[in-house]
């Protein structure tokens, strides 16, 4: 017979809290905001531009058609899907809506004697429609996301060069052309949208009923449907979503640059993406924010920027922003392990 | 007995600053089948993660055959002749039996070629060494879910161990795969090998062990050998208060139908099912694994394709296509898979208990967080949840509070119908009393519940009548004053 051994345990190990502990475990939450905000101070000290009213102005317009797209794509990835059609959108609705507000009519092109308000709803509507496609795609014949949103990259580019003809849509009104080089008392219009867009969403996740569903459907969508949600309906909804900030990205690129360029956008996807994978958004769905892709937008923004400021080639601009997403992917996973 | 195999004092680990492990003890000696007990965050599992190398503790001797050991890895534990059959299986499905038994050290032979002969004869010999019944080419997808877990543990049985840990190895079993199990363990134990076996199932602790320990908030509370003690002593030990009776039922059938369902058909060759539930009542499901219960509940929940059948509530016939038409018609559904589909594991305890009632709970649109944080405040008294805040991430609870989120989730729903699948599966025996206590309340009120279970025991406690299941079909119907184990399982098998 074994030895009855008896007896309690001693007072259990006092909780130690240390300093370190604690600082490190807000280093961890706020790190891509603390890499942000580090990357400022460096470039404000090697940089005599960098914090110019002026610059500032400058990386937040550069920054705020990515910012745009990404938010929408958080939008999709929360709900464990992807679209890598945006950069295609962006394209065609630039062109489909430039060509209702441009003075050089022909072909497709019904040119310019439109309402400026009309241009703006065609350009959104032509968005939404491209996520409407991708989102039935996904939601109702469970087509997987990559591949119904890769097809719908190629499709969409082809859709914009038979529509342009394969050339650039000119001559734009003035109307058309202040959504991208307009301000409102000094603050550039393509900021003020990123940062209305920024609230909207903000808002829609974390306080309505129709963010509950994404996060819910993104975090278990077995659980989400056996609980009565729509799991189908809110996965085609993220695409529509998607599609209308596509939209509204294509319409200020084509405003600031001119001209509505039939290859704009291309690989506009992937910086997207990168926004949102930076800012803590998982891969697997149900866990993230908007503002952390637009701290991630910002920080690939100001990367880029400052990298310029430096001088530095954009070929090498690649490869660091390579290497800065997957390190931001590899400290996030670590942070995950260990807790 | 045999020498001992492995030892340790003194465990400590704490996450984050949390201590879950105070003062982990345990030892093991050769040919025999040791019980580690303890309620859900007792620190078992804890414990376990650092015997296998996931985990490295804070503080503790581990002495394996005497020598004190580190495992700073689960290659170095199996390297030391440590193995683990694991709760939740991990099969790579397209592969053949062998293949995952084998996976990752493949016999070879020409040029490293994977030699298949040799390797399903191994395989093959393996298996037949249990009585297990399985073939060895088989591909894992075609397997039963007992069958894999069977595979599993002959998984574990090939490395050869000396000391084999299994962790909740019958959660999945059948009552004749669960005898298997038992055979395979009785062989292992005539090897001379060591067997650490955790389970909530206390009769099959009483039925294959022979020593047992106890761990409670993190620390040992007692060791010995079962012959030593009774049921209700060992629960007693675990909750750490004496436990008057295991089941409470106080609610009573009343005459009046609330569903009748007839010539009901379901996925997996359901068919011809017809039963009437009443109100007040707890109706039980009984068959084995695969005689349709869960299908029945599925399409009851409007979570099958198939459509065949009528369902009556209250007398008026109901279509029920989705789970909207079934949350709408006063059903509400505790899946048997807690984890697969009944929480949001990266949301919050609020988060996953306001789920089903979202929408009413935002008649705008807009989330009302405050009328939100009452109802979760509300379920969490009145469930006994144990957590922290109703922020906490769900994830973080343990099993039986997890489970009580799950039913909280539903009783904000208002529902008139339980069907409860497996509710105690995984939930220790403290919770295990509350939830029973919750649907004995739930039925006392004029509330009916259909629960599904595979404990005989728990089947014989709670239900005034038992439908049993065989092979699709309803194979006889007991009520509570003629039910015995005996006549349940002669009906089922």
């Amino acid at each position: 017979m074994e030895p009855q051994i008896k007896g309690n345990a001693p007072a259990g190990v006092a909780q130690k809290y240390t300093l370190s502990d604690r600082l490190g475990s807000q280093a961890q939450r706020y790190g891509i905001l603390i890499a942000l905000v580090v990357l400022c101070i460096v470039l404000s000290i090697v940089s005599d531009n960098f914090l110019s009213s002026r610059n500032i102005i400058n990386v937040l317009r550069q920054t705020s058609i990515n910012g745009i797209l990404a938010i929408g794509m958080t939008f999709v990835i929360l709900t464990r899907g992807i679209d890598l059609s945006v950069g295609s959108v962006v394209a065609l609705a630039g062109v489909v809506s430039a060509s209702f507000a441009t003075t050089s009519a022909s072909g497709f092109i019904p040119g310019a004697p439109y309402m400026p308000l009309i241009p703006l709803v065609i350009g959104v509507l032509t968005g939404v429609a491209m996520g409407a496609l991708s989102g039935i795609a996904v939601a109702r014949y469970a087509v997987p996301a990559f591949v119904a949103t890769l097809g719908m990259l190629s499709a969409a580019r082809g859709l914009t060069l038979i529509y342009a003809g394969g050339r650039p849509i000119p001559a734009l009104t003035d109307g058309y052309r202040w959504m991208g080089t307009g301000d409102i008392i000094g603050i550039p219009i393509p900021i003020i949208l990123f940062a209305l867009v920024f609230i909207v969403s903000h808002f829609v996740l974390t306080r309505t009923r129709f963010g509950r569903h994404i996060y819910a459907v993104g975090g278990n969508p077995h659980a989400a449907k056996v609980s009565g949600l729509s799991v189908n309906r809110i996965r085609f909804c993220v695409y529509l979503i998607s599609g209308a900030l596509a939209g509204i990205a294509g319409m200020v690129l084509a405003a600031r640059t001119g001209s509505a360029l039939p290859q704009a956008g291309v690989a506009y996807e992937l910086d997207a993406i990168a926004a949102v994978v930076i800012g803590g958004t998982s891969l697997a769905g149900g866990v993230g924010r908007v503002s952390g892709t637009v701290i991630g937008a910002l920080l690939i923004g100001v990367m880029n920027n400052g990298l310029d400021l430096l001088g530095v080639e954009s070929y090498y601009q690649q490869v660091i922003k390579g290497g800065l997403i997957v390190a931001a992917v590899m400290l996030d996973r670590s942070r995950r392990t260990e807790s | 007995m045999g020498q001992l195999l492995l030892e340790a004092t003194g465990f400590q680990k704490a996450f984050n600053g949390v201590p879950a492990l105070k003062d982990g003890r345990f030892s093991l000696k050769a040919g025999s089948v040791h019980a580690l007990c303890g309620g859900n965050g007792a620190g078992k599992s804890t414990f376990l993660k650092i015997l296998m190398g996931i985990h490295l503790r804070d503080a503790g001797v581990l002495k394996r055959n005497g020598k004190e050991v580190v495992f700073d890895d689960p290659s170095v534990a199996l390297a030391n002749g440590i193995s683990i059959i694991e709760q939740e299986l991990s099969p790579v499905p397209s592969m053949s039996v062998a293949e995952n038994i084998y996976l990752g050290r493949e016999p070879t032979g020409f040029l490293g070629c994977i030699d298949f002969k040799a390797m399903n004869a191994q395989a093959q010999e393996l298996l037949d060494g249990f009585n297990f019944g399985i073939r060895a080419d088989t591909l894992m997808m075609d397997l039963t879910v007992a069958q894999t877990q069977l595979v599993e543990i002959a998984k574990a049985l090939s490395y050869n161990a000396e000391v084999i840990i299994m962790d909740e190895p019958t959660s999945a079993l059948g009552e004749a795969e669960a005898d298997q199990l038992f055979a395979a363990i009785e062989t292992l134990k005539s090897h001379q090998k060591g067997v650490i076996y955790v389970s909530h199932r206390l009769s099959e602790i009483f039925t294959i062990c022979d020593s047992y320990t106890v761990l409670r908030d993190g620390s040992f509370v007692e060791a010995g050998t079962l012959e030593d003690i009774d049921k209700d002593r060992l629960i007693n030990l675990i909750v750490g208060r004496p436990l008057v009776e295991e089941f409470i039922k106080e609610n009573r059938a009343q005459d009046h139908d609330v569903l009748r369902v007839t010539d009901l058909r379901a996925d997996r060759n359901v068919r011809d099912v017809n039963f009437t539930l009443r109100k007040g009542e707890i109706l039980a499901l009984y068959g084995l694994m695969g005689s349709g219960r869960s299908e029945i509940f599925d399409r009851l929940f409007g979570l099958s394709d198939e459509t065949a059948g009528n369902i009556m509530i209250e007398g008026k016939p109901i279509k029920i296509d989705d789970p909207k038409a079934a949350i709408a018609a006063g059903l509400a559904y505790v899946t048997e898979d807690r984890k697969g589909s009944g929480l949001v594991l990266s949301g919050d305890v609020r988060e996953n208990l306001c789920l089903a009632t979202v929408d009413k709970m935002s008649p705008s649109g807009m989330m009302n967080s405050r009328a939100e944080a009452a109802a979760a405040s509300g379920m969490i008294d009145k469930l006994k949840i144990k957590t922290a805040s109703d922020r906490l991430g769900v994830s973080n609870l343990s099993g039986g509070n997890q489970q009580k989120v799950v039913l909280g989730k539903w009783f904000l729903t208002d529902p008139t119908i339980l069907l409860l699948d497996e509710p105690t599966r995984g939930v220790d025996v403290g919770a295990k009393r509350e939830i029973y206590r919750v649907m004995s309340d739930f039925a006392s009120k004029g509330g009916s519940i259909i629960m599904i279970s595979s404990e005989t025991d728990e089947v014989l406690g709670m239900a005034d009548r038992v439908i049993v299941m065989r092979d699709g079909r309803v194979a006889g119907e007991v009520d509570r004053a003629e039910m015995s184990a005996e006549k349940l399982l002669h009906l089922a098998a």
